[in-house]
């Protein structure tokens, strides 16, 4: 009784769990980068793969446990004993395993392994507890140089620049969302002032710790315009969950009419 | 608040009442208090306060309705009037110096504070209060060694108030929120009577004890100025201040 | 090693309470004590969760305990964010350390390994007793942060530097709160390797005449190769811990970079490096899951041979080498859990190829279980229908290891619920469940008890049913992006997710309400329960050839001679290991 009962709840786990990934019910957003195509299919892929070893996995544990539960006589083992089932394991999981790492690793090679597009708009990052900020380089193309001891957030100076100083600092535009042009590549500069965040922006399929001490290049391209969330998504404290910024993607005039707005807002 | 803030307020409010048990003096002599007033103005242009963008919680401007928000470093009045300056004495109080017995409030508002530079006497109560409906965290950070602890502590939307007391004079915390980094103000610490002037720069100290002081006036980016007064029994008496701009 | 036998055989019963049931030598006490310390642990982690769950799923809920405990963390019992994640820190804490890897491993290890080896205890008592009163030090560190004005820290167990290393400035809890913590796991790492030596000297050196390796009971193989894992892991996170403590408390740098900025202030530190801190705490954090669940994966092994009434298909050979291989990889496998962390892309590549290549033997070691069950005569006694949740829990947790080994599919997932749904299944709810199946399977050893047989079942199927509700969720919330480790959900992009957090908190307290019919199941049994035989399930190792519960030094004085290999099943028949009778089964 049982081993009946257990079959059926394992199956009928296994089926509500099927239902609720193949109907998606909750699922991904909309895909707008150019790159998130590949993960988006290279998650397809795996729940396909894993998928099946899943069910068939249930499935089996299941009807072994209908089938034999409470059984009487002789006991006998599978016929061929370990060695098809080692056999097994190493042939069909390891080419599954090794398909999924080659195709995986096209799929994480065009994120990471491309260069990014020498014309791409280059956008300075910060995190820090608990919020972001982005700097543009302004019409000089120069990014300042940063001084952390000069960071006052009070004063609105989040990135410790020192436009007195500096000459590349004085026309660089610090904003509190980050705006960029659609189907325009763009080349972030990951940095964080104090812990590690992370930049997650569930549209874009784009996901990067910030590490202090170091600064992290991320590239991507949008494709459609929008206004889209982008949290920090590596425990950073009390804020945490609160930690969120705003990703604008214009077409190329609204940009630049953004981009102006912002200057003059300095 | 921390729990050794709390013991030391209760520890500092058993001392008042035990040495003003010991002085024992024959009753409170009623004098009349005096008073003073004044108005502090900014000489020369108001340096530009950015604009503060709060799009990354939506429920700041949602709680502003729409109100723009900006910097509060220098806030000058249409008649040069220069706010947020703590005006008190610095010199002169002698003996024992009653604290205030209202507690100030200090109110986090629209992802501001209100009001941006609060003063408040050594174990005067001071209460917190969230506003929004958003959390924000109330972040002080006191000078290390000089008696004030520093604390992070935050305070949900609509939560429920907190209850602060200081320790020692100090001029001045800053306070910040980590959630909405724009989001800093002052706590001035100091004895006895004292004010904040207001948007149009006036301010007014109450309940000052006859006899000659030394007024000072402190604001966060002008510094300090001080000058002499002398206060009557029941008489009020005028000083005012200039800060020059930079 | 005949030395340390004659002296573990000779050492006498200790007299009056405190020798006998608290600074006892005793590896059976020592047993007892880690069990309970772990059951202490397991429902105070338990509460935590069920605080936590409610916070998510209704967080205008007011916990009154909640406030009453922690006036600052929780005014009027409505937790604040810091609170939220002080929880959640201790919650991951005392599960990982002090109850997974204390109960399976040095719980059930130290009551029943020396006893399967037919030793009178272990080889070094009183280091074994050393490594217990050392883990509860540990243990009472870290609920002494519960207690202190800032509360527990807030930084999560992987307490990744900076934020666990630059003190107070980071946070409520980072002060003193975190420096306990520190502390309280560099007390349990000393244990832990304490432990580890004396399980691995045991197995080596003090096994009975006969009872070579290939006839070492499965349990034993497990708990033998876990202690060499154990041994290389914590051997690496004691200094990583000393090195945050110094951090912390000497001023040194080494995982804290220069020019950090804290609430406007520049840090007196330069010169390290926060990957630095990930890699150590992973290449411990790791192999961690595997000490975690290499135990279960013996317990199980050992439970099914008695229950199936035949040998494990592959006998005692394929899958030990598959808990060897597993072992062995777990160590060069940590990088997956930074593959977004700022690692250069080629290693993502490097690590991602032995994260996948792991599932091989983890495969093996399932497909083993699963078809052993082939052509078996199943008993559905409590410990089988535990050591089969185990198996179809185990089964599920491994399939999202697919989606976390690839990089580009982590790039997505990582640090969603996904994850939390992930290590539940695999490490969390797997390795409780296999311990439910020893703790049904040895209580009438341990307590000369037999615990109640219809409580248990009902036990069972509720949290069978309530696993696989909360945390196959959670993987679904993670498909759509719901972030881990946010204490409230005010994203236009969570808010839609709400019903899902309210199905998961309400399965989740019924999940944890099952286990008060345990917990009751448990105390009950000990001094109502009927009396147990010596050998009630009929088994054939030789904790269970001797009384129940055994005496002091477990077999009575006599030296036990060895025959046969651990799973001499056939139906009704078995043949015990002691037993000089001819073998009835293959293997
Ligand atoms: C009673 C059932 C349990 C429930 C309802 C539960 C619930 C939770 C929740 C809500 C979290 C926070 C997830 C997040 O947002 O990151 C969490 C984290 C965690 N849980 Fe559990 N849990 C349970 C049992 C366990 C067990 C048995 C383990 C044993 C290993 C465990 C280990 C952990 C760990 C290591 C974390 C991560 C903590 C961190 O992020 O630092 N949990 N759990
Ligand atoms: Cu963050
Ligand atoms: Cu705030």
């Amino acid at each position: 009784m049982a081993g009946k009962v257990f079959a059926v709840v394992v199956v009928l786990v296994t089926l509500v769990t099927a239902y609720c990934v193949v109907t998606h019910v909750w699922w991904m957003p909309v895909d707008i980068s150019v790159h998130g195509p590949k993960i988006d299919h290279q998650i397809e892929e795996t729940i396909l793969v894993a998928g099946l070893l899943f069910i068939a996995g249930q499935i089996v544990l299941a009807s072994f446990v209908f089938r034999y539960g409470g059984a009487t006589g002789k006991p006998k083992q599978i016929p061929g004993g370990a060695k098809p089932l080692v056999i097994f394991a190493f042939v069909l999981v390891g080419t599954e395993v090794l398909a999924l790492s080659f195709i995986g690793s096209k799929a994480w090679g065009a994120v990471y392994f491309e260069a990014p597009d020498p014309s791409s708009l280059r956008i300075d990052v910060q995190a820090g507890q608990f919020a972001y900020y982005f700097r543009y380089s302004g019409p000089d193309g120069k990014f300042g140089p940063l001084h952390p001891e000069l960071i006052n957030e009070g004063n609105q100076n989040y990135f410790g620049l020192d436009p007195d100083h500096d000459p590349d600092a004085k026309d660089d535009i610090v904003t509190a969302e980050i705006g960029i042009p659609v189907n325009k590549p763009i080349l972030l500069t990951l940095h964080s002032k104090d812990v590690g965040h992370s930049f997650y922006v569930r549209e874009l399929r784009v996901q990067q710790d910030f590490v202090p001490g170091l600064s992290i290049p991320v590239h991507f391209t949008a494709i459609q315009t929008g206004r889209y969330e982008i949290v920090c998504t590596q425990l950073c404290g009390l804020g945490h969950y609160n930690m969120k910024a705003y990703l604008s993607v214009l077409s190329q005039s609204d940009f630049d009419d953004w981009l102006k707005k912002q200057a003059a807002m300095q | 608040m921390k729990t050794h803030q709390r013991i030391g307020a209760t520890v500092f409010a058993l001392l008042l009442i035990v040495a003003g048990l010991l002085r024992s003096t024959p009753g409170v002599r009623a004098t009349a208090m005096g008073q003073v007033t004044g108005t502090v103005k900014l000489d020369g242009p108001a340096p530009h306060q950015k604009p503060i963008d709060m799009s990354k919680d939506p429920s700041c401007a949602q709680t502003r309705g729409g109100a723009p928000a900006s910097g509060e470093n220098v806030v000058v009045g249409t008649d040069g009037g220069l706010a947020n300056v703590v005006v008190y004495i610095s010199q002169g109080l002698n003996g024992d110096i009653p604290v205030a017995s209202k507690p100030v409030t200090f109110e986090q508002k629209g992802c501001q504070y209100v009001p941006h530079v609060v003063a408040v006497n050594p174990g005067q109560h001071m209460t917190i209060l969230n506003d929004d409906k958003t959390m924000h965290n109330i972040h002080p950070d006191p000078k290390p060694g000089g008696g004030n602890n520093a604390f992070n502590k935050s305070q949900l939307g609509g939560g429920p108030s907190l209850d602060v007391t200081w320790t020692a004079e100090e001029i001045a915390i800053p306070v910040k929120c980590n959630v909405h980094p724009w989001m800093h103000a002052f706590i001035v610490v100091v004895k006895g009577p004292n004010g904040v002037s207001g948007g149009n720069g006036s301010f007014k100290l109450e309940n000052v004890p006859p006899g000659t002081y030394t007024l000072t006036a402190w604001h966060e980016t002008y510094g300090t100025q001080s000058q002499k007064v002398t206060v009557a029994e029941g008489k009020p008496v005028t000083a005012d201040f200039t800060f020059k701009a930079k | 090693m005949a030395e340390t036998q004659v002296h573990a055989a000779h050492h006498a019963p200790s007299q009056g309470f405190i020798r006998k049931y608290v600074f006892s030598v005793d590896h059976k006490i020592i047993g007892i004590q880690y069990l309970t310390l772990s059951m202490v642990s397991a429902f105070i982690g338990m509460a935590l969760s069920w605080a936590m769950r409610i916070h998510l799923a209704y967080p205008d809920f007011r916990i009154p305990i909640l406030g009453w405990l922690s006036p600052n963390g929780a005014p009027n019992g409505l937790m604040t964010p810091e609170y939220y994640l002080s929880l959640m820190t201790m919650h991951g804490t005392i599960m990982a350390f002090f109850v997974l890897t204390a109960a399976p491993f040095a719980g059930f290890g130290n009551f029943v390994l020396p006893i399967q080896v037919g030793a009178a205890d272990m080889a070094f008592p009183r280091l074994n007793m050393s490594s217990f009163w050392v883990t509860f030090v540990g243990f009472l560190l870290a609920a002494a942060t519960f207690f202190i004005p800032d509360g527990p820290p807030l930084s999560g167990w992987t307490a990744y530097a900076p934020l666990s290393a630059v003190g107070s400035v980071a946070g409520p809890g980072q002060g003193l709160g975190q420096t306990l913590w520190v502390l309280s796991i560099a007390m349990f790492c000393v244990a832990s390797l304490m432990g580890a030596l004396n399980f691995i000297v045991t197995t080596l050196d003090m096994r009975t005449k006969g009872l070579t390796l290939s006839r070492l009971p499965l349990s034993t193989w497990a708990w033998f190769i876990d202690a060499w894992v154990s041994l290389l892991a914590f051997a690496v996170l004691l200094p990583c811990g000393l090195l945050l403590a110094l951090d912390r408390l000497g001023g040194t740098s080494f995982f804290i970079p220069g020019g950090l900025v804290f609430n406007d202030q520049l840090q007196p530190h330069s010169g390290g490096s926060p990957l630095l801190f990930q890699h150590l705490f992973w290449f411990f954090g790791h192999p961690e899951v595997y000490i975690i669940i290499l135990p279960a994966f013996g317990i199980v092994s050992h439970i099914f041979p008695t229950f199936i009434r035949k040998p494990l298909v592959g006998g005692w050979k394929v899958i030990t080498f598959a808990e060897i291989a597993v072992g062995t990889l777990s160590f060069v496998v940590w990088g997956h859990h930074m593959f977004v962390s700022g690692m250069s892309p080629f290693m993502a590549m490097v690590f991602s190829v032995p994260t996948l290549f792991i599932t091989i033997p983890s495969v093996i070691a399932v497909l083993v279980w699963v078809f052993s069950l082939y052509g078996a005569n199943i008993r559905f006694d409590t410990p089988m229908l535990y050591s089969l949740g185990f198996v179809s829990l185990f089964i599920t947790g491994g399939i999202g290891g697919f989606f976390l080994a690839q990089p580009s599919t982590d790039s997505y997932l990582h640090a969603t619920s996904f994850v939390v749904g992930h290590f539940h299944f695999t490490m969390g709810l797997s390795a409780i469940f296999a311990t439910f199946a020893g703790f049904y399977y040895w209580y009438p050893k341990i307590f000369g008890r037999t615990m109640n047989e219809k409580l248990g079942k009902l036990h069972f199927w509720l949290s069978f049913v309530g696993v696989y509700c909360v945390f196959i969720t959670l993987h679904l919330t993670g498909f759509a992006g719901s972030v881990r480790r946010y204490s409230a959900f005010v994203d236009d992009f969570m808010i839609p997710l709400m019903p899902a957090q309210r199905f998961m908190t309400i399965s989740a307290l019924l999940l944890g309400a099952a286990q008060f019919i345990f917990l009751f199941n448990a105390i009950w049994s000990r001094f109502k329960g009927p009396k147990s035989s010596d050998n009630p399930w009929g088994a054939t190792t030789l904790e269970w050839a001797t009384t129940s519960p055994p005496p002091f030094d477990n077999f009575g004085g006599r030296q036990l001679t060895v025959y046969h290999g651990p799973m001499e099943y056939d139906d009704e028949a078995s043949v015990m290991q002691t037993s000089p009778e001819a073998s009835i089964a293959g293997t």
